[in-house]
């Protein structure tokens, strides 16, 4: 039995990382509508750029500050030459743009740092300390933490602040938030930035397991069965999924796995996301589309 | 008209005129070379591993032409084509070079990546190009009756099997010791993967090993379960095929569940320093298979880097990347090439070979201890004589390796495989193949 409970609790670990990810997709579709694509290339960028300013002496919160800059200024320069001149096109058009983002930045990203593997030390050890028979990775509570706390920084954020409020409204209904004067473009560059600064985080904590390295651009299909499972509009939504999915894909390797005589974890994640979707088609705590006929 | 329609019109005029200066130069011909189309991953996950390989090859080359005035006077032409590690672009890659470009002919194609060497599997055969990986190729392509144009040549994975097995085995002090040990293999899953399973059974009924298979998910970014399975297992050793970010992840979850490092044995594509690295101090004793050992000690990379590094005329543009894993192995692929434009050269003249030409060649190579002596090349190949019978080579060796925090040592000498353990498995399945096509293979004495 220690064994099940070991292995859903790494799930679990697994899972909020998964929702950590998922997060920085929530916030841009909350305002926008747009599924966007380039996520997991601002995963990579972030964690590049990271790494590279550690390895050449930057202290690591002076390195953390100049990225989660760039990140902003990433952000602001996708509003003004992606978003904004596709401003009132339909949502595939600027799921198309951000497809074409994602090589860009992917590209770019490359193109100027390079495409060596990086080791990334972010101070934690990751080594199993046993909790009465159970081995639980220091490097997996102190990341969950971390998630939890981000977590609960963006809730407040949204749910007590101006900009919050102004978000939500966004998400509601863009049409009738900009008649009562709010901005588009600078919800946009605040939510693109705060992406970023999600990816940023994202990208240490995955850096840090599978060294910095264009893998974690991948991190997006991980994202995706987190996010139908979770809803795409809601941030508790992606911590949820992400828990589903982290925590059903290690039961089924280890369980089902062996009936099947392979790996199960990379289908079973869309197997689950399938099955929500014919119960739930907007996902755990997604907003439900409600249309007048 | 606009300022913003001139701007425009005049960058377009621009660019055509660029364009057409530019094609007389790109039509340059190229009569009396030899091509080398070399299939590149400079993008995309695994283009990490391609930079220094790609270095080694390219450097060994030019090393060639600029250094010994070609191969008996025939300058290599090399025309990169970029796959990105992706079958589809891959094949076209292949149907831009097979018939040569610009009257530099074709003698083989490297296409550097195990899927897109059994995609080309049908068409190699149909246009009769000579298809060449070395580490990389199919097992069942060794008998080359009924594979004429597919060359596995060097290792092979049930070769890797049976080499870690003898590793081990002399690790617990002999093969009878065997018994009761658990090996457990932690396997990518997909073709190249799984290709170890069938011969670890039959090594486990052999020996009385306990054969523990354990598969990962692409790309591998998280192995929690399957190293908590291995641990509940009680395995003793653990044989490591990972591609890309599988391995450090492995190495790092292996650590986290308290399986020692110098307990685990990564195979030819984990055994990197980037595979290593990223592990940080989790990877200190990690051991891995190695056919392309890493190094600068050698004769042939000590002359790379006086005649090519040292004069900048490296493709190398981070030199720490030198005599790694990976620029090693590109330098033995190179070899393998030049030593068979030789071959064919000393029957049909020294001259471009035809593709047909280059079958032959491969089919007749044999780069013994004398010529790896001549190359420079001690220590870094094992000799390598193919046959119509066998286009891997008869002798099939690798050595064991050590990562120590921040390099590679070499622990052992060559391990030979036994080639006749599985000859007739694999005969029999490429017979089996050859039944299933409608393939009559070939007598050895038509070679």
């Amino acid at each position: 039995m220690a064994y099940f409970f070991e292995t859903l609790i790494a799930g679990l670990f697994a899972g909020l990382m998964y929702g950590l990810v998922a997060i920085g997709f929530v916030l841009i579709y909350k305002a926008s509508g747009v599924f966007n694509f380039a996520q997991g290339a601002m995963v990579f960028l972030a964690a590049l750029v990271f790494v590279t300013l550690v390895e050449h002496g930057i202290h690591f919160w002076v390195a953390f500050a100049a990225t989660s800059a760039l990140m902003v200024l990433t952000a602001v320069a996708i509003e003004a030459l992606v978003l904004r001149p596709l401003r009132n096109r339909d949502p595939l058009t600027l799921f198309m743009a951000t497809l074409g983002l994602s090589f860009v930045i992917d590209g770019a990203t490359q193109f100027f740092l390079g495409t060596d593997v990086h080791m990334l030390d972010v101070g934690i050890d990751d080594i199993a300390d046993d909790y009465g028979g159970l081995f639980i990775s220091r490097f997996d509570i102190i990341a969950s933490l971390i998630v939890i706390a981000l977590v609960a920084v963006l809730a407040i954020v949204f749910s007590k602040t101006r900009m919050g409020v102004s978000l939500r409204a966004v998400a509601d209904d863009t049409l009738a938030a900009q008649s009562i004067g709010i901005r588009l473009p600078v919800i946009w560059r605040i939510v693109w930035s705060v992406a970023g600064i999600v990816a940023l985080v994202a990208g240490l904590l995955w850096g840090a397991r599978q060294g910095v390295q264009y893998s974690l651009s991948l991190v997006t299909l991980k994202a995706l069965p987190v996010l139908i499972i979770g809803g795409f509009s809601s941030i508790p939504g992606a911590i949820t999924g992400g828990l589903f999915v982290g925590a059903g894909e290690a039961l089924a390797d280890i369980y089902l796995g062996p009936l099947v005589g392979g790996s199960v974890s990379t289908w079973f994640a869309y197997i689950l996301a399938v099955a929500f979707l014919l119960v739930r088609p907007a996902g755990l705590f997604g907003d439900r589309d409600i249309e007048r006929v | 008209m606009s300022m913003l329609s001139k701007t425009i019109a005049l960058a377009t005029g621009a660019l055509i005129v660029a364009a057409t200066l530019n094609a007389p130069v790109q039509a340059q011909d190229a009569t009396g070379q030899q091509l080398y189309p070399l299939f590149t991953y400079r993008t995309g996950p695994y283009a990490p591993s391609f930079i220094p390989f790609g270095a080694g090859n390219i450097d060994y080359l030019r090393y060639v032409n600029e250094v010994e005035g070609g191969v008996n006077g025939v300058k290599i032409l090399v025309q990169e084509c970029e796959t990105a590690y992706t079958i589809e672009r891959g094949i076209e890659c292949y149907e831009r070079y097979k018939n040569g470009f610009n009257g530099a002919l074709t003698a083989a194609v490297y296409p550097h990546s195990s899927g897109l060497d059994v995609a080309l599997t049908d068409k190699a055969r149909a246009d009769k190009i000579p298809i060449v990986s070395p580490g990389g190729g199919q097992n069942i392509a060794t008998d080359g009756r009924v594979f004429p144009y597919q060359f596995p040549l060097i290792f092979d994975y049930w070769s890797e099997a049976q080499i870690i097995v003898d590793y081990i085995a002399q690790q617990v002090g002999g093969y009878e010791k065997l018994k009761g040990v658990k090996i457990a293999t932690l396997y990518h899953d997909s073709g190249y993967g799984r290709d170890t399973i069938e011969p670890l059974g039959i090594l486990s009924k052999k020996y009385g090993f306990e054969d523990i298979q354990i598969p990962v998910p692409h790309p591998g970014e998280q192995q929690q379960a399957q190293w908590q399975q291995i641990r509940r297992a009680g395995a003793d050793w653990v044989f490591l095929r990972g591609w890309g970010v599988m391995t450090p992840v492995a190495i790092k979850t292996a650590a986290r569940v308290g399986f020692p490092a110098d307990r685990i044995i990564g195979d030819i594509w984990s055994g990197s320093e980037d595979d290593a690295r990223p592990a940080g101090v989790a990877a200190k004793g990690y051991l891995a298979v190695s056919v392309f050992p890493p190094g600068t000690d050698y004769g042939i990379i000590k002359t790379l880097k006086e005649k090519i590094v040292d004069q900048g005329k490296s493709d190398l543009k981070d030199n720490s990347k030198f005599g790694t894993v990976y620029y090693n192995y590109g330098v033995i692929e190179a070899i393998t090439f030049v030593e068979a434009l030789r071959t064919g050269q000393q029957k049909f003249g020294n001259r471009p070979l035809t593709a047909e030409e280059g079958q032959w060649a491969l089919e007749n190579l044999n780069i013994d201890q004398k010529r790896i002596i001549e190359l420079g090349a001690e220590g870094l190949i094992s000799p390598l004589k193919t046959t119509i019978d066998n286009h891997k080579g008869e002798t099939i060796a690798a050595k064991i390796i050590q990562w120590n925090g921040e390099s590679w040592n070499t622990r052992t000498d060559w391990i030979k495989a036994d080639s006749t353990l599985f000859a007739d498995v694999i005969k029999a399945k490429a017979a089996a193949y050859a039944a299933e096509k409608g393939i009559t293979p070939r007598e050895a004495a038509s070679n």
